[in-house]
C-alpha cells in the first residue's frame, strides 16, 4: 500500500532521496547544472496512444503533443527522456499496433532532446511478447550508464503473466554482481516491482525476487508507470516512484470499487496527467523529483 | 490413557480437523459434519467473467471450475493467495480454497488478454 507524502519524506530522508514534488521550478532554483556530475532526465509514461474515448479524455489526440511541447519548453533541457511503457493502447490488430508505435516514435522525434529511452508496457508488448515493440525501439530490457549513474531497464510486461522470468532475473543478478554496493543505481520498469495492489493487477508476479536482488545496493531508486498516478513507496531503503499518465488518470488504490479511469473534469482539464523530472545530484547519490502536471496551458 | 479417554481424544481431533466421520458412542451415532465442498462453475472471455458476484459461506471449501471461451486468461484471488492459469479454451481449470474471512474480495484475470483486460474481474462476497 502507498504511503502519504509526509511519511514518504520521513522514510526517504534515510535513503538520501530529496523529494520536491509540487514545487515547480524547485530544481532550477537550486542551481542545477553547477556541477558536471549533476543532471536530470524526464520520465514520460503511459501515453496509451490509440485510446480514443472522448468521455475520458476529449483531447486524446493532443495530450501527448502537449507534453512534448512542455518538455521542449523547459528552461533547461534534460540529458535524456525515458518512456516507461504503455506507449500505445492495446489493439489485437498487429498492423494497427505497429502504426501506433510508429506514430509515437514520430512524435517523440519532435523532442529537442534526442537521447530517448523507450520501454514497453503490457499494452505494447503482452499480446506479441514484445515483437512489434522491438521492431521500432529495440531491446525491451537493457542497461546504460550516464555520468556515473547505472540505469537498468527491466521488462515485466512482454510476458502476459507480468513476470520478469528466471532468465531475466539471472541477467539482472549478473549485472548487479559487477556493481559496487555504494554506487548510484536507477531501475526503470513499467509495472511496480512490489505488491502495490495485486487485487488491481498492480504488481509483478516475481517482483519480490527482483527487489531481493536490489536490496543490497545502498543508493538505488526505482521509477515505474502502469498505475497512472504519482505514488511513492519504500521497500526497506529503496524508494519506488510511479508517474502520471499522459492519457487518463486512474484512481488511488481501492479509492473506488473498480480501477476505471477517473472521469474528465471540464473544470480542471488534464487533471492528473503530466510528466516528471528526475534530478540526480551529488554524483547520483541524491535523487530529486519534480512532478510536472499538464494544464490547459501546458506543463505547470 | 484408558479406552474411554482415548476415544474422547480421537473424537476431539476429528472435530478439530473438520473431518467427516461417525463414531458409535454408547449406541448413539455421532456425525461430525464438515462443510461440504461447493462447486462453482465460471467461464471467462474477453472481457468478462460469467459471474460478477459470487456469494460464499465462511469456512465452506469451494472449488471454482473455470473455462476460457477464447484466449488464455488468469484467475487470481490475491486475498486468499490462490491463482491459476486458464490456458486452453475448452479445458477446465480447478481452483480450490476455503474463505477464512468475511467481506468482499476481488477475483481478476492476471494474464493480459487485450484492450479491456482490466475489466475482467468480479467479487466474492463471503458471509458468516
Amino acid at each position: 500500500m502507498g504511503i502519504d507524502r509526509r511519511e514518504f519524506m520521513r522514510l526517504a530522508g534515510i535513503g538520501g532521496v530529496v523529494f520536491a514534488s509540487g514545487l515547480p521550478g524547485w530544481a532550477r532554483a537550486q542551481g542545477y547544472g553547477a556541477s558536471a556530475d549533476e543532471f536530470f532526465f524526464v520520465q514520460l509514461s503511459d501515453l496509451h496512444w490509440g485510446f480514443s474515448d472522448p468521455k475520458v479524455n476529449p483531447d486524446f489526440a493532443g495530450t501527448l503533443k502537449k507534453a512534448i511541447v512542455a518538455v521542449n519548453g523547459l528552461s533547461q533541457q534534460p540529458d535524456f527522456v525515458v518512456f516507461t511503457g504503455d506507449l500505445t493502447h492495446s489493439t489485437d490488430d498487429p498492423r494497427e499496433r505497429r502504426r501506433r508505435l510508429g506514430q509515437v516514435k514520430e512524435m517523440a522525434a519532435e523532442l529537442k532532446v534526442k537521447d530517448l529511452k523507450f520501454m514497453p508496457g503490457e499494452h505494447d508488448a503482452a499480446l506479441d511478447n514484445g515483437k512489434a515493440f522491438q521492431e521500432f525501439f529495440g531491446a525491451t530490457r537493457y542497461t546504460f550508464d550516464h555520468k556515473g549513474v547505472h540505469f537498468i531497464a527491466l521488462d515485466n510486461v512482454s510476458d502476459p503473466a507480468a513476470a520478469l522470468g528466471d532468465e531475466q532475473l539471472a541477467w539482472l543478478a549478473a549485472d548487479l554482481a559487477r556493481r559496487d554496493r555504494k554506487a548510484p543505481i536507477v531501475v526503470l520498469a513499467h509495472r511496480p516491482l512490489f505488491d502495490l495492489l495485486p487485487q488491481w493487477d498492480w504488481a509483478t508476479r516475481d517482483g519480490a525476487k527482483a527487489v531481493e536482488l536490489l536490496m543490497p545496493f545502498e543508493h538505488l531508486t526505482v521509477f515505474y508507470g502502469h498505475i497512472h498516478q504519482e505514488n511513492h513507496h519504500m521497500t526497506g531503503h529503496i524508494a519506488h516512484h510511479s508517474a502520471m499518465s499522459l492519457m487518463f488518470p486512474l484512481p488511488a488504490p481501492l479509492s473506488q470499487p473498480k480501477r476505471t479511469p477517473l472521469p474528465w473534469d471540464p473544470g480542471q482539464p488534464y487533471r492528473g496527467l503530466g510528466f516528471r523530472e528526475v534530478e540526480l545530484e551529488d554524483k547520483g547519490l541524491k535523487v530529486a523529483i519534480e512532478e510536472r502536471p499538464l494544464s490547459s496551458r501546458g506543463a505547470a | 490413557m484408558n479406552p474411554a479417554s482415548r476415544r474422547r481424544a480421537f473424537l476431539g481431533a476429528t472435530l478439530a480437523l473438520g473431518l467427516t466421520g461417525s463414531l458409535a458412542l454408547g449406541g448413539v451415532s455421532l456425525v461430525a459434519a464438515a462443510p461440504k465442498e461447493r462447486v462453482i462453475k465460471l467461464t471467462v472471455k474477453r472481457f468478462e467473467y460469467s459471474k460478477k458476484e459470487i456469494e460464499l459461506k465462511l469456512g465452506q471449501p469451494v472449488v471454482i471450475e473455470i473455462t476460457s471461451q477464447d484466449v488464455p486468461h488468469g484467475f487470481s484471488v490475491p486475498d486468499f493467495k490462490v491463482r491459476a492459469d486458464v490456458v486452453l479454451p475448452g479445458k477446465m481449470t480447478r481452483v480450490r480454497f476455503t474463505p477464512d474471512r468475511t467481506g468482499t474480495f476481488i477475483y481478476l484475470c492476471d494474464i493480459f488478454c487485450g484492450t479491456d483486460h482490466e475489466k475482467v474481474e468480479g467479487r466474492f462476497i463471503v458471509r458468516a
